[in-house]
């Protein structure tokens, strides 16, 4: 196994009595990577990670982590991780400071080192001004820097991330997501999410998962891709309805087109390319030759949303 | 060894810096100056010879203190952090088992030790007071602490183990409350057969808990109890372990 790869998971399945939550789960993490997993909730997304992270065991399958098995090896593992639960749970006792040095203590730091990695990971989380405070009266977004100050307080290899941004307000889920991205400029990071714009923002690369499954698996960019490459253009044209359909049915790189009247004169087209041309000249070109007025001219790129929607879709349609 | 001293000072910290820990003592306080106001008044009614430790220790004072308060002490130790979640994050840090079950047991067993040194005091004062003949024994006192310490241990690693099965408090201090009467039942059942008379009758002797108090009080330091305590202490963490490692083979 070469020295690049931080997480790898093969075939892994876990059972519940009743119910699998984990079926046949196969994927990697390199080294560097920030990677989502995404899922609508029960996908068995906070599973994988339990296991990732020894809490659990896996039913079959093996699972290295830095090239230490979870099972057999889970101590070396625990040692190279930075774990955060869903909800993350803290000592609501505690003070901040006190939380952080007990946890890195916890993780083998000794005493000096202890004290300089929670003053860096106070600074790196921006908790240096509450670090007196008890865990328990700060805000939830204050809470959640806490839980990720402990996951990076040991300079663990890979942080890994249940839900991050679960139950914040918006200024704050903008602020953590900020935190991850700029941890992940020194850590593997792994988080699991079923907020869709949390990967689209944070991460590089994104596994899907269904209902314990790996339905896709790739970067941002090539997801997107392979669900639209082609990609749909809209224009908003001020022209005769007959004259722009006639237009779009004579070019014979849009594969299907839509004409919708918008305000005014303006119609509004949707078009479809047959091959992935991007058709936004084509269709500027056409409005300046028929002196037509054109007033918005876009190319919509597919959400997460659209992607998690289709490949749901292409799921359900194979089975069918 | 730094797992294990870090986790056991913060089993101490969570009875301090909530309000459990203070009212488990002002609750064990309570008790105890009940007791020790009837076991005045007693030693006003009628002076004696024996040793303040042997009047407190042979009522049943003691015992309805034991009982009450230590299900309460050992509650938390699992069930909560399961609870809160807290579980979590522990196991996930390089910690092992043992480290975790021997650190809980220690806090625990630390703080009911500290709810029983306000004792020291009472015989302090009853020293003060008492007239004639009345002689303070280091010896004596040592040995009903070391008493006090190994039953003490023994009920602490019962609630480590009801605690470490359950996620409710509540049903955890009434497992180690079940657990620990029931201990105690068996132990009265050598008042009820003869002693010596029968093979049940001696086991029952053996187990008596009320007369190995009675004799650590006393200053009889007997073998028996002194092998009893530990070993039975050791089969409870023992089996804390195993269900703290359970989660492994779930």
């Amino acid at each position: 196994m070469s020295d690049d790869v931080m997480i790898e998971v093969s075939n892994l399945t876990k059972r519940y009595p009743g119910h699998t939550a984990v079926a046949d789960v196969s994927f990697a993490v390199g080294r560097g990577e920030i990677v989502g997993l995404l899922g609508p909730n029960g996908a068995g997304k906070s599973t994988i990670l339990r296991i990732l992270s020894c809490f659990m065991t896996a039913t079959t399958g093996t699972v290295r982590v830095a090239g230490f098995d979870v099972f057999h090896e889970s101590d070396e593992v625990r040692r190279r991780i930075g774990y955060m639960p869903e909800n993350n749970p803290l000592h609501l006792d505690m003070r901040v400071k006190e939380y952080l040095k007990f946890r890195a203590r916890l993780k083998g730091l000794s005493f000096g080192r202890s004290r300089d990695r929670v003053g860096v990971a106070m600074e790196q989380c921006g908790l240096t001004h509450v670090s007196r405070k008890i865990v328990g009266q700060l805000s939830k977004g204050y809470r959640q820097r806490v839980g990720l100050a402990d996951a990076l307080v040991h300079e663990p290899e890979l942080i890994i991330l249940d839900e991050p941004t679960v139950g914040l307000d918006p200024n704050q889920i903008r602020s953590v997501r900020q935190l991850i991205k700029d941890l992940g400029r020194h850590h593997t990071i792994l988080l699991s999410t079923h907020l869709l714009p949390e990967v689209e923002l944070t991460c590089s690369r994104i596994i899907i998962l269904h209902e314990g499954r790996v339905l896709a698996s790739d970067t941002r960019e090539n997801l997107q891709h392979q669900i639209n490459g082609n990609g749909q253009v809209v224009a908003e044209i001020a022209a005769p309805r007959e004259e722009l359909i006639a237009c779009w049915r004579e070019m014979e790189a849009v594969e299907t087109f839509d004409v919708a009247p918008a305000d005014g004169e303006y119609f509004r087209c949707t078009l479809r390319a047959a091959n992935g041309e991007d058709l936004r000249s084509l269709v500027f070109s056409a409005a300046r030759d028929r002196g037509w007025t054109l007033r918005e001219l876009s190319r919509s790129h597919a959400s997460l949303e659209d992607i998690f929607v289709q490949v749901i879709r292409q799921e359900k349609e194979e089975k069918v | 060894m730094q797992v294990y001293f870090t986790l056991v000072r913060r089993e101490l910290g969570g009875y301090f810096s909530s309000l459990t820990g203070y009212i488990i003592i002002a609750a064990v306080l309570l008790l105890l100056g009940l007791s020790f106001v009837e076991v005045l008044t007693k030693l006003n009614a009628a002076p004696t010879d024996a040793p303040i430790t042997e009047i407190f220790f042979v009522t049943f004072y003691f015992w309805i203190i034991l009982l009450l308060t230590a299900p309460v002490m050992t509650m938390r130790t699992f069930a909560l952090e399961r609870f809160s979640g807290t579980y979590e994050t522990l196991m996930t840090a390089p910690v092992g088992d043992l480290a975790v079950v021997m650190s809980k047991f220690t806090g625990a067993l630390v703080f009911y030790i500290l709810t029983w040194l306000p004792f020291l005091g009472y015989i302090l004062l009853v020293q003060r007071f008492a007239t004639g003949g009345f002689v303070f024994d280091p010896y004596i006192l040592g040995s009903t602490f070391l008493g006090l310490l190994l039953i003490g241990a023994l009920y602490m690693a019962i609630g480590c183990f009801a605690s470490a099965l359950t996620n409710s408090q509540i049903v955890a201090a009434i497992l180690s409350y079940a657990l620990g009467l029931a201990l105690f039942v068996l132990s009265l059942r050598s008042f009820m057969s003869e002693p010596g008379s029968s093979v049940a009758g001696k086991f029952f002797e053996y187990i008596a808990m009320t007369e190995h108090m009675e004799n650590f009080a006393r200053g009889v330091i007997d073998t028996r109890p002194l092998v009893l305590y530990p070993s039975l202490t050791v089969l409870f963490l023992f089996l804390t372990l195993k269900v703290v490692q359970s989660r492994r083979w779930r």
